[in-house]
């Protein structure tokens, strides 16, 4: 066992040297890079997909709202952050809307969880008695509702109605989503890690045995619901700041299935896998796979399947043989550590010493 | 200690428990036995007042204690074993200790090594997940889970369900084991034979009535007893 102090140390050292190698990735290759696609978008789902691991990993509530809160989540920070110079520009049919205020950036991703976190309060009363499937599906229509809600054109002063909400603030670095990522993710594996995670764990293996041990199972439920719908609101705001506009319609439930898949791929009640499959499903779905999409001639051999769509069903296939037989995903339910790496290297070591 | 009187209760549509009366003396072993589906654990459910009852008193200690929530009645001293042992799989047997203390803010430490003493089984896989344990191992750690709370009054649900006979022999010592440190029990079993010859009062229930009581050795010499639960 590692003395705790060494573990802080390691940990830290090796976050910097991350942040490190990305600030200097930034300065040496070209900013157009597919690379930073990846590490941008990856950053954001990584965040997300833990938030929704929170809930459907570690305290088994299968819910499928995550689209709608992330949606949530986008549209406060970018509705709070539009300069007021640009809103009369944004808000072309509704007079500039009726915001008339621009908070900062930082306190705008906070109430982009707040708010979210406020819708989960709500919605949690009614949805959170339900079970397993039940719970997914009123899950998925508060989703597809909210996406509705968010294009009426009543609500168009605040929400731009079904039009695009853009010029907020972005971010221009890799450096930020990977900072505000990271410290979000920090907070849900210490609240998995507290005597929290501990009951949330145990309304997962057993509710009636949670419930015996005066666990109240509602008010647990809720406080999962909440926590991890503000950590998708968080997500969903960095998404705005990624795209840099937004439209409620690109909320779909397809949304929350890539989620889901991003989860499941990693490892359902593992944070580390849930972190290292984003990075891997956003590379797949955004750079390696992208060739598939192209119409491809080797010399005047013109190659058979490829073209526009074709990437989507190598995915779907990759997918399939994924969940038929590794059904646990990459991590399991383990966790990738400092010490498991350790572990792995001295098991090497003494291999190799026995070989000779 | 414990005082049910008329107690009914509805369970699904039906009426499953229909006016009950027992009483468990302080540092006693009481045994509720009966076929499936008689009431039996549906009264301990209300007990732990996981099942709101229709109707009834239940004073524990003086105190009424029917209406009250699960999270009330624990730190009061009642604590249910449910059936099938229900231990949480995927949490080390130290975090399933814990969890047994979950209503409890103080120093946990005593208590664990209390457990552990009593089951030195336990100590030994301290680290290792609930769902890896044998039935048995499963079934001292659901003991040892509800005695965290560090309860008056022990409810245990079945607590020979589907284990191997030795091993039941060995549950029961320890249940005596646990009574004689000054916690009273409340069991109810199918394995009628086990219970009776531990219990100092047992009732016999039948379709949610009581239909006989007395101490365990007046029943196991009851001929209807006898011929309806020990098979001789």
């Amino acid at each position: 066992m590692m003395d705790k102090n060494k573990k802080i140390l390691i940990s830290i050292s090796l976050v910097v040297g991350l942040f490190a190698l990305l600030f200097i990735l930034e300065q040496v290759m070209p900013s157009s890079s597919m690379l930073f696609v990846v590490l941008k978008k990856g950053a954001i789902f990584a965040l997300v997909a833990v938030s929704m691991n929170l809930l459907n990993g570690f305290t088994g509530l299968f819910s499928l709202g995550q689209a709608g809160f992330m949606l949530i989540g986008a549209y406060t920070y970018a509705i709070l952050t539009i300069p007021m110079a640009d809103r009369a520009a944004v808000y072309q049919y509704f007079d500039g809307g009726i915001i008339g205020f621009t908070l900062s950036v930082p306190i705008a991703l906070i109430l982009a969880g707040i708010i979210a976190a406020i819708f989960a309060f709500l919605i949690g009363f009614p949805v959170l008695r339900l079970k397993s499937d039940y719970l997914a599906i009123a899950t998925l229509g508060f989703a597809e509702i909210i996406r509705a809600f968010f294009q009426w054109d009543v609500l168009g002063p605040i929400t731009n109605s079904s039009n695009l909400l853009r010029k907020f603030p972005t971010f221009s670095t890799v450096l930020y989503p990977f900072a505000v990522a990271g410290i979000c993710i920090f907070v849900i594996v210490l609240l998995i890690n507290s005597s929290y995670g501990r009951v949330f764990k145990a309304i997962r293996d057993d509710e009636i045995a949670a419930e015996a041990m005066g666990i109240n199972l509602a008010k647990q439920k809720q406080l999962a619901f909440i926590t991890s719908s503000f950590f998708a609101g968080v997500g969903g705001g960095l998404l705005a700041m990624y795209q840099s506009s937004i439209q409620a319609s690109a909320f779909k439930a397809s949304m929350t299935y890539e989620i889901l898949l991003i989860v499941v791929i990693g490892g359902v009640g593992s944070i580390t896998g849930s972190v290292l499959s984003s990075f891997l499903f956003i590379a797949s779905s955004e750079w390696w796979l992208r060739f598939l999409d192209a119409e491809t001639y080797i010399g005047s051999f013109h190659v058979p399947l490829m073209r526009s769509g074709f990437r989507k069903v190598v995915f779907s296939i990759i997918i399939m043989i994924v969940v038929l037989f590794y059904r646990k995903g990459i991590m399991g339910t383990k966790e990738f550590s400092i010490e498991g790496i350790g572990r792995f290297f001295r098991r090497l070591f003494a291999k190799k010493k026995e070989a000779q | 200690m414990l005082k049910v009187n008329d107690l009914k209760v509805n369970y699904g549509g039906i009426e499953a428990v229909k006016g009950v009366s027992f009483e468990v003396p302080e540092k006693s072993i009481v045994t509720l036995i009966g076929a499936n589906g008689a009431g039996k654990s549906t009264i301990l459910r209300s007990i732990s007042g996981l099942v709101k009852p229709r109707s009834g008193k239940i004073v524990f200690l003086g105190e009424e204690i029917l209406g009250l929530g699960t999270e009330a009645i624990i730190p009061k001293g009642i604590t249910l074993v449910p059936e099938g042992r229900k231990i949480f799989q995927d949490l080390s047997v130290y975090e399933n200790l814990k969890i047994g203390a979950y209503l409890r803010k103080d120093d946990l430490t005593d208590d664990i090594n209390m457990v552990y003493d009593l089951f030195p089984r336990l100590k030994e896989r301290s680290w290792q997940m609930g769902g890896t344990l044998s039935g048995g191992e499963q079934q001292m750690l659901a003991v040892g889970r509800a005695l965290m709370s560090r309860p008056k009054l022990l409810m245990m649900d079945e607590p020979s369900l589907g284990l191997a006979p030795l091993i039941v022999r060995d549950i029961f010592a320890i249940i005596r084991e646990i009574n004689k440190q000054g916690v009273t029990i409340l069991l109810i079993e199918q394995n009628a034979n086990m219970a009776l010859h531990v219990a100092d009062i047992g009732y016999v229930m039948e379709t949610g009535r009581i239909t006989l009581s007395g101490n365990g050795k007046e029943l196991m010499a009851n001929d209807a007893v006898k011929a309806a639960y020990l098979g001789t």
